[in-house]
């Protein structure tokens, strides 16, 4: 066809967001609002505006840093930066799509273990009894991080207030979750 | 007698069961039974959108898919991080055939993205808000921060509930109990989210805010809708008192609790006594009565 | 037998890149009656003009076809040059095979095939032209300004100075527009008032000018040299001839809390109000919906102060019928209230305000006399934080476009606070900073570098309201996005510029296109900037978008120069591509039935009815007929005759079908 077409030629992690999320990176003209109101940008390596313009430059070594950030495990999904953005970006899904990538190429940042070994263990727990466990969650996210004296102070008061129960629940279809998880994590062992 | 859906989630049958037992202590109030969804599991909450797309769409989808199956087309979601889960992914597969096709094939479950989810606040402005007023025994007449938190507005395309920005419904309800719904600014800030356990120094200091700015504004009661922010505004109040450098003990309400004082319900049957902050609620003058202040059991 | 003449243009590459050009010229000559054809790289200059002349002399050629662009480009340009070698000039016409052809395809066989069936279509349309008169109609002299902004006073005094009549229309009761609420202009920092109200008491005096204020265009009918208008002169409650113009009524008038508009609710006025002091002309008008009489049935306090006995109770709003030659729209823009930015608590909190209303706070005949003092408690604020892109270049509130003026105008309230307030803090929010014109650029340096002004990269994600301060939340993107929080005094929005509530209504009235944004649009965005689609209607200033007050004035020009060029003939040459009933001998008159089908359906009011009478004068037969004055050729008659008894010149049921008809090979 003519000249008068257009293909857009995305390369590294800013196409390969748009193509699994459709999060238009190119759409951000960095007036940095989000970042403005994101709750956790005094924590983060790069807050959401800088995550937005790493993409932009298409560059290898910038879209290595992302992956390996700890900005993209820091952000709570509060959806604050999504609901003021001048463009509409779906800044929360694409981070989960830099986590999701992040996990499965195993570049987790050091210093976001501890998020990670709690998802970790909250997906274990439901994985095993179908619901969240709140006990062997925490113990389970205990043992992965080496936490071990964190929160006891708390356990006591909690179990009087009628908060933790010994025993977890269980769900009936089991091998239902089983199979939703088995589907869904496939290759994707933790 | 109106049967509805009922999805508690998974913290309501734990650490915030006061939650539950407020909110069918209310309904019934109205004559509104609550039926939990059988055998309902999970929706995933931040873990599973965190780590896998897939699984954060599946798990819910299967609640709804058993809501279906039970014929319970309106479900009650009290949670806040739940109710979030439940609708977005309604969203995510209404929009995309294909996708719900094949979260279909891993539940093994057919759905039709039909059953509508109703978080608390919509419950009670369906159900109870008109008759809430005639039922008022006991006026709630307290100064109340009501903290609507992240994920009951946002995002709003989706959710479409409430105004993101400065929201209302709660404020208008707190109201209609007698209460004083005072204006703030951290409203619909975030209190740190699932990162409770695993990052509490950033939980301490965003909860802390919201804590701080309710107080300045002399909030007598914050007023959530969501076991999250109420386990980081109310468990966490000594990391968060740490990081205000000084004791505040404003108590946190769930929105059931404080409409249940109002209807004259006692403590014991809301669960104050379950929190962490006692709920020590000071007498107000003979004709503001306030006898809640008698009923509640504190701690030591 | 016609001989036809077929010229095939190149345009540059423009044709040629995807169309053989040579080929299609070369297969044209073979067309029946074409006795020339050729082709040339550039049609439309004077050598290629000359060729067609020379071509039509040397040939004897009676019909012409260019193929070429669009006739809406350059089929005047050919018809002329036909006409100077001889020709009627109604008996050439043009292919179009650049938009309607090499624009739109790639080059292939097919594209260079479709060219040819174009031009031939074209030559079987031309060789049933007829040569037609162009038609002649006469111009009234008068030209009807709408609005009396800076724009709409621009364009009347230059049509006036050129001796020609002006009408100007304003909504409002005194003229002036936005520049008048204006403290300082950039970049020059002169006081707009000063260099504004003379004017607005020159187009009051001036000669040529009728003024009717708190009026508005009630219907527009008619053409280019010959509208008729209707205006709504909205009852004053006041016999203005009468009224001297002392004041005394709108003392005592006991309404005294009205948000004045004009100081965009800063301050107050009574029901019988003059805007502000210099308004043009001084005279009160009576705020109805607000005014004690006329909402509970007694008061008229300022009847019985009025010592000539002006006030009207029962006056009415007053149609008036005017005949002008040209329009001129300069209705201006709207500053939009930012209520739909929640986050930034205008209207939540009163110490957040918008540009318009800064303004306000900085005239020196504002609400509080020049002094930049905060609306909540009349504190001068210390530290002042400006927002740009209060609406403008945001999606997800509606408006794409960058509103233009405010990067400027924030700029120099930056500079003027910090004129007023020494020790004052003046922060600005941007995102870019759009600084383009003559001295702009060394403007808002000033503002940074000599007044300090803290500019910072971001934008604010909310303002709150803590202890008396207004807390900003911005990021400073210069600075790796990191949070800035700022404890201002003052918020002041740029809020964006809009179209005005009534524009598109205005528009659809006066039959004039207009954006997706209700600005009024431009008949060519570059080379026919005060010109609308309609012939006759000039546009100038902020009714187009967002424009600075030189730009405003320089289009406001640009648009008299039109209506001074069009009044400069006594008569208009229009082109005859009008309707026609037919018309035969008796006893038949006409194929017409006299349905008047095609009066319902005529947008433009041209048909008439027609008595045929006899010998005796006894009305036979009604028929229609066209009024050639204001016919536009659109052609709707035509489709909806039952007995086919109109037709268009140049574009007659015979030349469509043959052009049909080739195209599908009969």
């Amino acid at each position: 066809m003519s000249s008068h077409e257009h293909v857009h030629h995305k390369e590294g992690l800013a196409a390969d967001v748009t193509s699994n999320t459709g999060v238009p990176v190119n759409k951000c003209y960095q007036c940095g609002k989000c970042s403005a109101g994101c709750p956790v940008a005094f924590e983060m390596d790069y807050p959401p505006s800088m995550v937005l313009r790493m993409l932009q430059t298409e560059s290898k070594n910038n879209d290595e840093k992302l992956l390996k950030s700890n900005a993209i495990w820091l952000c709570v999904s509060c959806e604050m930066c999504y609901g003021r953005c001048p463009m509409e970006i779906d800044i929360p899904v694409l981070m989960d799509y830099l986590r999701q990538r992040a996990y499965t190429e195993k570049k987790v940042n050091p210093k976001a273990h501890n998020i990670v070994a709690f998802h970790k263990a909250f997906l274990n727990s439901i994985n095993q009894t179908g619901r969240l466990y709140e006990v062997g969650l925490v113990m389970d996210y205990k043992m992965r991080t080496g936490a071990l004296m964190q929160d006891v102070e708390k356990s006591p008061k909690m179990f009087i207030k009628g908060k933790l129960s010994l025993i977890p629940e269980m769900i009936k279809d089991k091998r239902n979750i089983k199979n939703i998880f088995n589907k869904t994590l496939k290759n994707k062992k933790s | 007698m109106i049967r509805l859906g009922f999805y508690p989630g998974c913290s309501m049958e734990g650490g915030a069961r006061e939650y539950q037992e407020s909110v069918i202590a209310l309904a019934k109030v109205f004559d509104i039974e609550l039926i939990q969804i059988p055998d309902w599991n999970c929706c995933g909450a931040t873990a599973a959108h965190n780590l896998n797309k897939e699984l954060s769409l599946s798990l819910p989808t299967r609640i709804l898919a058993l809501a279906e199956k039970n014929e319970l087309m309106d479900i009650v979601v009290p949670c806040a991080a739940c109710y979030s889960r439940l609708t977005v992914t309604n969203h995510e597969l209404n929009k995309d055939k294909s996708l719900a096709d094949k979260v279909c094939d891993v539940i093994d479950m057919p759905y039709s993205g039909n059953v509508n989810v109703l978080n608390i606040i919509q419950f009670i402005q369906k159900y109870i808000a008109d008759k809430l007023e005639e039922k008022v025994t006991t006026p709630f007449n307290y100064n109340v921060a009501c903290y609507y938190g992240c994920l009951l507005v946002r995002p709003n395309g989706i959710l479409k509930f409430d105004r993101p920005e400065d929201p209302q419904t709660m404020d208008i309800l707190v109201k209609k109990a007698g209460g004083n719904a005072i204006d703030w600014a951290y409203k619909a800030e975030c209190c740190g989210a699932g990162m409770s356990v695993s990052r509490t120094d950033i939980v301490a200091r965003l909860s802390g805010n919201i804590i701080r700015d309710a107080v300045e504004r002399k909030a007598e009661v914050l007023a959530v809708a969501c076991p999250m922010c109420h386990s980081n505004l109310d468990m966490r109040r000594p990391e968060i008192n740490k990081f205000l450098k000084k004791e505040v003990d404003v108590p946190v309400l769930y929105i059931s609790q404080i409409l249940g004082l109002a209807v004259g319900l006692d403590a014991k049957t809301l669960g104050l006594q379950r929190h962490m902050v006692a709920v020590n609620l000071p007498e107000k003058k003979a004709e503001q009565p306030a006898p809640i202040t008698n009923t509640i059991k504190t701690e030591a | 037998m016609a001989r036809v003449g077929v010229f095939v243009c190149h345009c540059g590459e423009n044709i040629s890149a995807t169309v053989d050009c040579e080929k299609v010229a070369k297969e044209s000559g073979d067309l029946n009656s074409v006795v020339f054809s050729t082709d040339y790289k550039y049609m439309c200059s004077d050598p290629g003009q000359t060729l067609i002349k020379e071509a039509i002399k040397e040939h004897k050629l009676d019909r012409v076809v260019v193929a070429a662009c669009s006739p809406r480009m350059h089929e005047p340009t050919f018809r002329k040059a036909c006409s100077e070698a001889g020709m009627n000039p109604y008996l050439c016409e043009m292919a179009n095979i650049r938009e309607h052809c090499s624009w739109v395809h790639p080059k292939s066989e097919e594209t260079t095939a479709k060219a040819g069936d174009l031009v031939r279509t074209i030559v079987e349309k031309v060789k049933k032209n007829k040569p037609l008169q162009a038609i002649k109609v006469p111009i009234t002299k008068t030209a009807i300004v709408i609005g009396g902004g800076v724009a709409g006073i621009q364009s009347a005094l230059d049509i006036a100075n050129c001796g020609h009549k002006v009408i100007m229309v304003e909504k409002q009761p005194s003229i002036g527009g936005h520049m008048s609420q204006l403290s300082e202009t950039f970049p020059t920092l002169d006081c707009s008032q000063c260099i504004l109200t003379p004017r607005m008491v020159e187009v009051a005096q001036h000669p040529n000018i009728t003024l009717y204020t708190y009026a508005e265009i009630e219907s527009v009918d008619g053409f280019i040299g010959n509208f008729k208008v209707k205006i709504r002169r909205k009852s004053k409650s006041l016999d203005e001839n009468l009224c001297t113009g002392c004041g005394l009524c709108t003392t005592k008038c006991p309404k005294k809390k009205i948000p004045n508009e004009f100081e965009r609710g800063l301050g107050n006025r009574t029901a019988i109000y003059v805007p502000f002091p210099q308004a043009v002309p001084n005279k009160p008008v009576i705020d109805r919906e607000n005014c004690n009489y006329y909402q509970k049935g007694t008061c008229k306090v300022c009847e019985k102060v009025c010592p000539v006995q002006a006030i009207r109770f029962d006056q009415e709003d007053q149609i008036i019928e005017v005949e002008a030659g040209a329009l001129v729209v300069c209705t201006g823009f709207d500053v939009l209230k930012p209520n739909f930015f929640p986050e930034y608590g205008y209207g939540k909190y009163k110490d957040v305000i918008d540009g318009l209303q800064f303004e306000r706070l900085a005239s020196a005949s504002g609400p509080t006399k020049g002094e930049i003092r905060r609306p909540s408690d009349g504190e001068i604020p210390k530290k002042i934080v400006f927002i740009a892109c209060a609406g403008s270049r945001d999606p997800a509130k509606g408006i794409e476009y960058c509103s233009k003026i405010c990067c400027m105008y924030t700029a120099k309230h930056a500079m003027l606070y910090k004129h007023k307030v020494h020790d004052g803090t003046p922060y600005v929010f941007y995102m870019d900073i759009r600084a383009g014109g003559k001295m702009y650029e060394e403007f808002v340096r000033r503002a940074i570098v000599e007044d300090d002004t803290k500019y910072i990269r971001g934008r604010v994600s909310t303002v709150f309201e803590r202890n008396g301060k207004l807390i900003v939340r911005g990021a400073d993107t210069l600075m790796g996005a990191q949070p800035v929080e700022i404890e201002a005094d003052m918020v002041v929005l740029a809020s964006a510029g809009v179209s005005n509530p009534d524009s598109e209504e205005l528009a659809q009235r006066l039959h004039v296109s207009y954006d997706a944004y209700k600005f009024f649009a431009e008949a060519h965005p570059k080379l026919k900037p005060v010109e609308t689609n309609t012939a006759g209607i000039f546009l100038a200033g902020a009714c187009q978008a967002p424009k600075d007050i030189p730009e405003s004035v320089a289009a406001a020009s640009g648009a008299a120069v039109k209506v001074a060029a069009l009044f400069s003939n006594s008569e208009l040459t229009r082109e005859p591509v009008v309707a026609e009933v037919n018309r035969q001998a008796p006893p038949v008159f006409s194929t017409c039935t006299g349905c008047f089908l095609c009066e319902k359906v005529c947008p433009y009011q041209a048909i008439e009815r027609e008595e045929i009478k006899d010998r005796n004068g006894n009305v036979i037969k009604t028929l229609a007929r066209i009024n050639k004055g204001l016919c536009q050729g659109c052609g709707t008659c035509v489709a909806l005759c039952r007995v086919k008894a109109i037709d268009l010149h140049g574009f007659s049921n015979q030349q469509m079908y043959s052009e049909v008809m080739a195209l599908l090979n009969f």
